[in-house]
């Protein structure tokens, strides 16, 4: 099993360096400045919505919720409308709990006994690290957007005053950039660490982890120590979003290839992998339907017509000893 | 000196190293959860063991008679009388005792403070518990025997009675054979 | 020759640490479930119906047996979101993995769900995603070989439908759903179980999974009635396939079958006797439970469509249904769906307290938990918990009725009506978060005994702790399955606790109109306390 992890490891410093050494050659720049990240993102877009588009056409023969809370039944016994919901308002506020808090993972607690109390430990690390991960991860792409848009939008930069709250020393530290590389190296370790995940761990777990590790490293290492020229780069990428590429401006550090290299590898990548929960879980038949089928009825668009024992056959087989044991019948012979 | 007094100043690392062992015999991408032993609940088998095997060793090391130990040592055992082991490693975790006391008292047995008498008692004792281990095996298989056997006994009696080729003789002793009894000989023609 | 002892002691040693591919199941006895006879498959018109035990080399499959499973994996990616979208998102995070009862009380990998799934995923991977077609194993793929269906057939039998890691899953992916896939597709070329094929079988002929007939099913509850009378005093008849009754009353056969749901039945019908209900029992639809939603889809319907089919041919107004936990998965999830519209059936009403259960709009059905619940806040029942005093019980919420519907506050609002002295086990362990009784979806049979035991352990760990802290001698429930197997699992794990449905209680507490004095339980146990007892 550490074949996958070195695997995924040489796969993503192999994809740097490429990029690393291309950047490095003037006649390469337009390809791995422009041509590649362009057919990330439309590989990218395309592939999600052809990801989602092939999900959403299987239909949802039935309603399958998993209740994790008391039904609607009667008026005076209360009922869990957020877990165990009925109606869209309560649907909508049990996915909203689900994408925003993750929820259910917060549910992974234990509970141990001490003397004869109960008491309650949260197993809340995994929990914490996957929040970390995913917002400061959505963080830091709100905050380059800022590299996409003239004039940068107000809200850009009041998300960097917030992330830039802990001030120290200059430049302008982001919490989120060093959270993001932190998370990932925690979800990286847990992985390792404990052997039944170890155990299930693929390749398809490490390379992305990997490639986000790479992605925040290279971020990172030139921020705070390459200190990149931000506006050679602000050049190049308001080239790429108005269409008028041009030759990347030549001060441009290599560095700056190998990160946008490593987003583009994620981005083609993320199509076609486990990343697609993004869109999976909005999708997902347990968590996104109400358990009202008792109320309203549910159609199954291929609800197949099939034959079963009716009553009619039944008696017939039956019948003498039905008339004997006298039970009613329909016919008498 | 003897082996008890001073097995008994090293307990706690003693039923640490004991249970590991026991552990180690799970599939080893498992053997972190087990060994995760703060909540009852989440893990039962790990819980019940290190209880198990510390109630045990306290009492060897007061020297409890059978039928003391026989209710202490029964949960581990229990467990393991389900699981997928041969019956030979369902028990055989308690000899591992043997090999603990010659590791942690190293020291006292090369040094004599422990004499072979003393070990060769304390070898005769861990024997016993392990035959006592035997005996609780058993019966947790027999349990289980005995529950297939009234499975396939109330079958049988469903499949007589759906052929209907049961009926009720209430005054024959319910005690040897159930309310029903074969009708017509079994042989009514369906 | 040197004596070797750490060859002989060799038992406690890891094992090899290979990739769970690599690991073949174990079949060797009592580590299996025994196949389907060949002439119940014929019977039901099922594929391959064929002599074969699993513990064979061979398993006899149909010649083009990849293709069946290729294609029939095609049909229901596109036939289900679900099976589509939980075969691509889980990003194995593990919070599954120690939450599957079969998981914590046997250790084995492949019983953490997310392993359970990947047995079904990997073969995904191979025949419809690009990397795995690609990458092969390295993208966790693998071709469909005789091993895999092997696998698939131990571990998808490992799995009781209870959906407990789906409430933990950060994305609610349901092993149920991936266990009710994978076992569709063994169908499809002949691999299935003979615990549920019989019953199946005997279901879609007799009416019900035992295969009682229709005079036999009358004599069972009349016989029931002569207990009833002897204890209470009180005559009951009970009509059956009674055209023109209000209601239908559809219990899971067990009941009829199997102490103790036999004393549940006998607590329906004092219960309904004493309200003066108008309902008829059915011997055709003589069976709550639906073997066939752990076989397929189309059996399930099959199975399910006679309720709404008696119902309609009798001219009831609606349905009360008893208490068995996969049943009312089915009622709440499936019936309406498969079988509805129930427009000939009027939206429930309690004819006692007036009260609409606009709850079961569509179905037109109602558990009975929520109609004696309804009762007892209305005050029509007279009841005398002490009858139970001797009892201290504690409550199993049933993995179907608490995750696929949740109904968790009805059945104790009930219980503790009827009895004075309840015991909640730790909150970790019940209402969503109950731990399954391990013998569910139909694997309850004696060939596997030991994998109920491991399976059941979590559970029976929880009923422990109260049974030592709180002396709880009776656990409830509201399942048949729950009834037919806690009670080997109690005298296994926790001698001294027996095991009860709610109905039971309430027959027990119930004060009859002119009734004699109780001094018998429905067990025909004398009540502690009562005239002749003399230990109090």
């Amino acid at each position: 099993m550490i074949v996958n992890i070195l695997m995924s490891l040489v796969a993503v410093v192999v994809l740097g360096a490429i990029a690393f050494a291309g950047g490095s050659v003037p006649g390469l720049q337009m390809v791995f400045g422009i041509w590649i990240p362009y057919a990330a993102a439309v590989i990218f877009l395309l592939g999600f919505i052809w990801r989602i588009f092939k999900w959403a056409k299987s239909p949802v023969p039935f309603r399958i919720p998993t209740t994790c809370g008391q039904q609607k039944s009667l008026s005076w016994i209360k009922h869990n409308s957020i877990d165990n919901p009925t109606t869209t308002k309560g649907v909508i506020l049990r996915m909203f709990f689900e994408i925003v808090t993750f929820r259910s993972l917060f549910r992974n607690t234990k509970s141990r006994v001490i003397g004869d109390r109960v008491s309650y430990e949260w197993e809340i690390w995994l929990w914490l690290a996957a929040l970390a991960f995913h917002y400061s991860f959505l963080t830091v792409v709100i905050r380059h957007m800022r590299l996409f848009l003239e004039p940068v939008p107000a809200c850009i930069g009041i998300i960097e005053t917030l992330d830039s709250f802990f001030q120290v020393g200059l430049p302008v530290v982001f919490a989120s950039g060093l959270v993001l590389l932190g998370a990932a190296l925690y979800l990286f370790a847990r992985r390792v660490l404990i052997p039944q995940v170890k155990y299930i761990s693929m390749i398809a777990d490490y390379f992305p982890l990997f490639l986000i590790i790479g992605i925040a490293g290279t971020g990172l290492y030139m921020r705070y120590f390459l200190r990149v020229d931000i506006h050679a780069i602000k050049q190049l990428t308001m080239g790429l979003v108005t269409l008028k590429a041009t030759v990347p401006p030549a001060n441009v550090s290599p560095m700056l290839y190998a990160h946008l290299f490593l987003v583009s590898a994620l981005l083609i990548y993320f199509p076609f992998s486990k990343l697609m929960h993004m869109g999976g879980v909005f999708l997902s038949p347990t968590r996104n339907l109400a358990n009202n089928s008792r109320i309203k009825r549910h159609i199954n668009p291929w609800n197949p017509d099939l034959e079963f024992v009716t009553y009619e056959k039944y008696e017939n087989e039956f019948r003498e000893k039905m008339i004997e044991a006298g039970l009613p019948v329909e016919k008498e012979s | 000196m003897n082996i008890e007094k001073l097995l008994a100043a090293k307990r706690s690392e003693a039923v640490k190293l004991w249970f590991e062992h026991v552990i180690r015999t799970y599939p080893a991408d498992s053997s972190r959860f087990l060994l995760n032993v703060k909540d009852q609940f989440s893990n039962p088998v790990g819980a019940t063991t290190i209880k198990c095997l510390e109630d045990v060793f306290d009492a060897m090391m007061a020297g409890k008679t059978r039928d003391e130990l026989i209710p202490l040592l029964d949960p581990a055992i229990r467990i393991r009388a389900v699981q997928e082991f041969s019956p030979s490693s369902s028990v055989a975790f308690v000899l591992h005792l043997k090999t603990l006391v010659r590791d942690l008292l190293e020291k006292e047995i090369t040094s004599g403070v422990i004499d072979r008498n003393g070990l060769e008692q304390f070898d005769r004792a861990v024997d016993g518990l392990c035959l006592i281990a035997f005996d609780i095996y058993m019966g947790c298989r027999e349990q289980i025997f005995k529950f297939r056997a009234e499975h396939v006994k109330s079958r049988t009696l469903k499949l007589l009675e759906k052929a209907d080729i049961l009926c009720e003789v209430p005054d024959v002793g319910t005690e040897i054979i159930p309310h029903n009894v074969y009708k017509n000989g079994g042989f009514e023609s369906q | 020759m040197k004596i070797k002892p750490d060859e002989m002691l060799k038992i406690n040693t890891k094992p090899p640490k290979a990739h769970w591919m690599d690991v073949p199941p174990d079949f060797s006895e009592g580590k299996y479930l025994y196949p389907a006879k060949p002439k119940t498959l014929e019977y039901l018109h099922l594929p391959n119906p064929r002599d074969w035990s699993p513990a064979d080399e061979d398993w006899k499959l149909p010649e083009n047996w990849q293709k069946i499973i290729h294609d029939g994996f095609k049909e229901r990616l596109d036939k289900y979101r679900s099976l589509k979208v939980f075969m691509d998102i889980c990003v194995r995070c593990g919070a599954c993995a120690d939450k599957c009862h079969f998981y914590i009380g046997g250790g084995d990998p492949k019983n953490m769900p997310v392993l359970r799934a990947e047995l079904l995923r990997s073969i995904y991977r191979n025949d419809f995603t690009i990397f795995g077609k690609l990458f092969g194993r390295l993208a966790g793929a693998r071709k469909l070989t005789p091993q895999v269906i092997k696998e698939w057939f131990s571990y998808l039998y490992q799995c009781t439908e209870c959906r407990r890691c789906s409430v933990f899953c950060p994305y609610g992916i349901d092993t149920a759903e991936i266990t009710m896939m994978g076992r569709e597709l063994l169908n499809l070329i002949g691999v299935n179980i003979n615990w549920i094929k019989d019953p199946v079988s005997n279901c879609s002929r007799t009416g019900n999974h035992l295969g009682i007939q229709p005079q036999n099913f009358k004599e069972i509850i009349e016989f029931f009635c002569d207990d009833i009378e002897e204890i209470t005093g009180v005559k009951i008849n009970p009509s059956f396939n009674r055209k023109g009754a209000e209601v239908l009353f559809v219990t899971p056969s067990g009941d009829a079958f199997a102490d103790p749901g036999t004393y549940t039945f006998m607590g329906y019908l004092m219960l309904f006797e004493h309200i003066g209900l108008d309902y008829t029992l059915s011997t055709y639809a003589s069976e709550g439970g639906n073997f066939g939603l752990f076989t397929s889809s189309d059996m399930m319907k099959k199975l399910n469509a006679k309720m709404y089919h008696e119902a309609k041919r009798l001219g009831v107004k609606h349905i009360i249904g008893g208490e068995c936990g996969h049943m009312w998965r089915v009622i709440n999830q499936y019936m309406d769906t498969m079988n509805g519209p129930a427009d000939f059936l009027e939206v429930p009403k309690s004819p006692i307290t007036g009260t609409v259960f606009n709850s079961a709009a569509s179905t037109k059905m109602i558990h009975i938990a929520e109609f004696t619940a309804d009762l007892i806040r209305n005050n029509k029942l007279k009841l005398d918990p002490s009858r139970n005093d001797h009892l201290r019980v504690t409550w199993h919420d049933s993995c179907n009725t608490a995750r696929a519907m949740g109904l968790l506050d009805e059945p104790r609002y009930v219980l503790n009506a009827v009895c004075n002295n309840v015991f909640e086990m730790p909150p970790s362990t019940t209402r969503e978060y109950t731990f399954c009784c391990g013998s569910g979806s139909g694997t309850n049979t004696e060939e596997i005994m030991e994998q109920r035991l491991r399976g059941g352990l979590p559970r029976a760990n929880a009923v422990k702790y109260v049974h030592d802290k709180y002396d709880v001698n009776m656990l409830g429930c509201v399942c048949a399955i729950d009834r037919a197997v806690l009670p080997p699992l109690m005298d296994y794990w926790v001698p001294g606790v027996a095991v009860t449905g709610l109905h039971e209680l309430v027959g027990n507490a119930l004060v009859m109109d002119g009734e004699i004095e109780r001094t018998l339980n429905l067990r025909m146990e004398d009540l502690p306390g009562a005239e002749g007892d003399t230990d109090e």
